[in-house]
């Protein structure tokens, strides 16, 4: 184990565990940057973001590669926990793009986030239908619909949460016939057809084209989902995290955003 | 009410005709490979033909050929087999591997197992019917294996090499056990043993690369062998006659002591038998152990392996070639045939 | 493993066990890592939760019955494979093992082409009133799909070392083949049989991928174990420890206590060594 890392590790953790997660850490930071230096050519920040950011992340990784030569963003994605879940546990982020704010806490808590997590984009639940809408979903009270087979996000997850909060504020109790533990689950469930609708972001549905319809409602202005960034403090290109954070809250960031269907923060 | 076979299976180069009659046990004997196995196999249905016919008693067992596919399956024809590994299922007892056979015919289950204790005392082996075969010796297990087979009273027993892996002790029991229950009962028997062929059958097929090569009553064959498979088993020197105290005196009065594991009765019909290889010879008699010595006229010599094979009438001797210039061994010549009395084995006939 | 301890010559060497040895620990470490962070306090209250309890007895429900399902079609596959001769047998047996080597989300989605609302039963079904997606019997039908080859194969290497001669033997005596199958080829390969359905009750307990993607998430309904640990996993470390754990307690008591490993069961005999250790190994590999 190196002896740099292990302080930098989240209290508590079991020798045994912090012995193997270290080693596998510092194995990919020693490929990654020879000695710690960050100053030669072939830089690389690694970017740790929440999955429905993959559209617009991976252009912009391009895009910040073009306009910083002799740079490499290498993207990861997955959802906002798991991924606060691998950093916490040593993996070798740089930048950490979350899908809620709970999750960007849960991280500053333990001390791995540095600086304030500024928020760059927002998103809204939509209902996502089956080309041709077979169950004629209008609003979301629809959804409580018995012959309606709703498909939701479990209330552990932040979209699962989301549709909670709309859910108290409706009125409207769901009676969903799954409660999947992502959102991409939700979509497929839609998608393949065994849904007749689910509760989804509207970045998702745009991600999924035509294959499957989008039924917009307004009492989903309750539950705004914010997606705050930060640099990671046990990464190891602190300023290129920087530039990389900048070029996301930046004109072209935002734009790419918008794009795929992000709102303003 | 007779059972004919014609089988012919090009993969094993078999090609057989057989017919036995009621109450008739026929032994084939071969070499290893001959088809001794596949022609029990094709009887119980185990292996199929490519063509041929077969029936017992007016019924069809299979009949297969241009246009014609007839075929029995294995458990409709009645032919219970009992091979060389008794084959005992493991998980039952004894008496419910009896009782098997009646149980499968739809025989309640009481009356199964009095059928299977009577077939457990018609082998001796009534003790044995809560035991597990793996609780069994070879012999007891291969009795048991044997009343299984009884108790299903087959139209034709048949038998692979029932004996062959019985210790020296367990066989002889065995084989007078069979000679009792194949008494009128209909049977071919597989084996590699004369001494089956001569006390259990009533006639001897012998058989060849597939073929029968050699068919007649079991005396017969054994003492004019025509085929070289014949020949060679016949070289056992097999003595006929009457039980006495010590052994058996031959039709012509020739008194052999020999080794008897049963209780005899003297007086009842029996044989002696012992290879040629145990057999001496002496230019003049012998004493000392006790050993049998026969005053005999030698008719003939033939090389047999490395060792010259001396006839004198249906006896006969290995010795070594050495051994028989130095006796001057020519046919005419009278000399003692010497054999120990442990070599000599003793049977019912 | 009642191995008498004696110092007669095994042939293993040296460096054979340290890698043996490194093996183990591959598989122990991990586990005894989680065992570390188990939140001992809060241990039974985690795993007494209500949603935790509806989720093992779900499992263990669910586990049952496709067990059932995989003994009931499991068996006669295994004859088939093991006894038949037939053109296209290698391919049945290939496809038959096909749940061994796919990743569980395949075979979700191929359960999903088939019984789904959209698939190839699914409308006939829908139109006999017969819904399968998002309900119990879908978790059911993934875990069997998945755990079917651990009773076939296992089942077919007892057949095969066990042999047909005891059914021959019955065959001549008079019984029907339903006959010998009962009386005769089942007792015999009942260790090899009890193996295997330990060790799908075991694979169907810990199915997760194919449930996931085909059968849904629902408490109750669909949301078994392993769907309750990723799901509390999300936002409960603790929870999802304690629940891994439990869920590795109720393997090893049903594994180790009837599953006995290569040694036959019973006095079965020479031929009658059914599950022996090279199956399982080709399982596990």
């Amino acid at each position: 184990m190196r002896p740099g890392l292990g302080p930098r590790l989240r209290p508590g953790l079991r020798a045994g565990a912090a012995l193997a997660v270290g080693a596998v850490a510092a194995g990919l930071a020693g490929c990654a940057a020879p000695a710690g230096d960050a100053g030669d050519a072939g830089k690389t920040v690694t970017v740790f973001a929440a999955a429905s950011l993959k559209a617009p992340f991976t252009a912009l990784a391009e895009q910040f590669e073009a306009a910083n030569p002799g740079t490499t963003v290498t993207l990861s994605f997955a959802g906002s926990s798991d991924l606060a879940t691998q950093i916490s546990q040593g993996a070798p982020a740089d930048v950490f793009a979350s899908a809620d704010a709970n999750t960007m806490a849960r991280l500053g808590g333990a001390g791995l986030v540095e600086g304030p997590p500024r928020d760059f984009a927002s998103n809204v639940l939509t209902i996502a239908v089956p080309p041709g809408n077979p169950a004629s979903v209008a609003s979301f009270a629809d959804l409580a619909r018995p012959s309606v087979r709703t498909v939701v996000c479990a209330a552990q997850v932040p979209c699962g949460a989301a549709a909670k909060v709309v859910e108290q504020d409706t009125g409207v109790t769901l009676k969903p016939v799954s409660e999947e533990s992502s959102v991409t689950d939700v979509l497929g469930k839609v998608i393949s057809g065994e849904a007749d609708a689910g509760l989804v972001y509207v970045t998702d549905v745009k991600a999924a084209r035509d294959r499957v319809q989008e039924v917009p409602f307004p009492e989903s202005a309750q539950a705004v989902n914010t997606y705050p960034i930060a640099a990671v403090r046990t990464g190891k290109h602190t300023e290129l995290a920087a530039t990389f954070i900048e070029a996301v809250l930046g004109p072209d960031g935002q734009q790419l955003l918008r794009g795929a269907g992000f709102g303003t923060p | 009410m007779t059972f004919t076979l014609d089988a012919a299976l090009a993969a094993r180069c078999f090609e057989v005709s057989l017919s036995l009659a009621p109450g008739e046990t026929v032994a084939v004997l071969g070499p290893n490979g001959a088809g001794k196995s596949t022609l029990l196999s094709v009887v119980a249905g185990l292996l199929r033909p490519d063509t041929g016919r077969a029936e017992v008693n007016g019924r069809v067992l299979f009949e297969l050929g241009p246009g014609v596919h007839t075929w029995t399956a294995p458990h409709r024809r009645g032919t219970a087999l009992l091979s060389q590994d008794p084959l005992l299922f493991p998980h039952l007892s004894a008496l419910e591997n009896v009782a098997f056979g009646p149980r499968s015919a739809g025989v309640p289950k009481r009356d199964a197992r009095e059928t299977a204790r009577h077939w457990l005392a018609e082998v001796d082996a009534a003790e044995l019917a809560d035991r597990r075969p793996g609780e069994l010796s070879g012999g007891q297990a291969q009795r048991v294996a044997a009343a299984r087979a009884l108790a299903v009273n087959p139209e034709i027993l048949l038998l692979d090499e029932p004996l062959s892996a019985l210790d020296i002790h367990a066989a002889p029991l065995l084989r007078r056990l069979l000679k009792r229950v194949l008494a009128g009962r209909r049977a071919i028997i597989v084996t590699h043993d004369v001494l089956d062929a001569y006390m259990l059958a009533d006639r001897v097929v012998v058989m060849e690369e597939g073929r029968i090569t050699e068919h007649g009553p079991t005396r017969e064959v054994l003492r004019r062998p025509r085929s070289r498979f014949a020949a060679g088993l016949a070289g056992l020197n097999l003595v006929a006659g009457t039980v006495t105290p010590a052994g058996i005196r031959s039709d012509e009065g020739l008194e052999f002591a020999g080794q008897h594991d049963a209780p005899l009765v003297s007086g009842q019909a029996g044989v002696a038998a012992f290879p040629p290889s145990a057999v001496s010879v002496f230019l003049s008699e012998a004493h000392g152990s006790p050993r049998n010595s026969f005053r005999v006229t030698v008719t003939d010599l033939e090389p047999h392996g490395d060792q010259i094979r001396v006839r004198a009438g249906e006896l006969s001797a290995d010795v070594t070639p050495a051994a028989s210039a130095d006796l001057g061994l020519a046919p005419g010549l009278e000399v003692y045939f010497v054999v120990k009395a442990a070599a000599v084995s003793i049977y019912p006939a | 493993m009642r191995r008498r301890r004696d110092s007669s010559y095994n042939g293993i060497p040296r460096w054979v066990m340290a890698v043996a040895a490194v093996g183990a620990l591959l598989v122990l470490l991990p586990l005894a890592a989680m065992l570390g962070r188990v939140n001992w306090a809060q241990f039974i209250p985690l795993v007494s939760s209500e949603s935790s309890l509806t989720a093992l007895g779900l499992s263990l429900r669910t586990a049952a019955a496709s067990t059932v399902l995989c003994v009931l079609f499991g068996v006669p596959l295994a004859l088939v494979l093991a006894r038949g001769d037939f053109p296209g047998q290698r391919l049945l047996r290939s496809f038959v093992l096909l749940p061994l080597v796919l990743p569980p989300v395949v075979g979700g989605i191929a359960l999903l082409y088939a019984f789904g609302r959209q698939g190839l039963l699914g409308q006939s079904l829908e139109i006999a009133g017969l819904q399968i997606a998002f309900t119990t019997t879908a978790v059911v039908l993934a875990q069997t799909f998945v755990a079917l080859p651990f009773l076939v194969v296992s089942l077919e290497g007892a057949l095969r070392s066990a042999g047909s001669r005891y059914e021959a033997v019955a065959a001549t005596l008079g019984a029907r083949p339903t006959t010998v199958l009962r009386r005769v080829t089942l007792p015999l390969v009942l260790p090899g049989l009890a193996s295997g359905a330990v060790l799908s009750f075991a694979r169907s307990l810990g199915e997760f991928g194919a449930t996931l993607t085909f059968a849904g998430s629902l408490q109750g309904v669909t949301r078994t174990l392993p769907l309750e640990i990723y799901l509390q996993r999300e936002t409960d470390a603790d929870a999802a420890v304690a629940l891994s754990l439990l869920l590795v307690i109720v393997a090893v008591v049903v594994v180790g206590l009837s599953y006995r490993g290569p040694a036959p069961a019973g006095s079965g005999g020479r031929t009658a060594r059914p599950g022996t250790a090279g199956n399982h190994g080709r399982v596990a590999a």
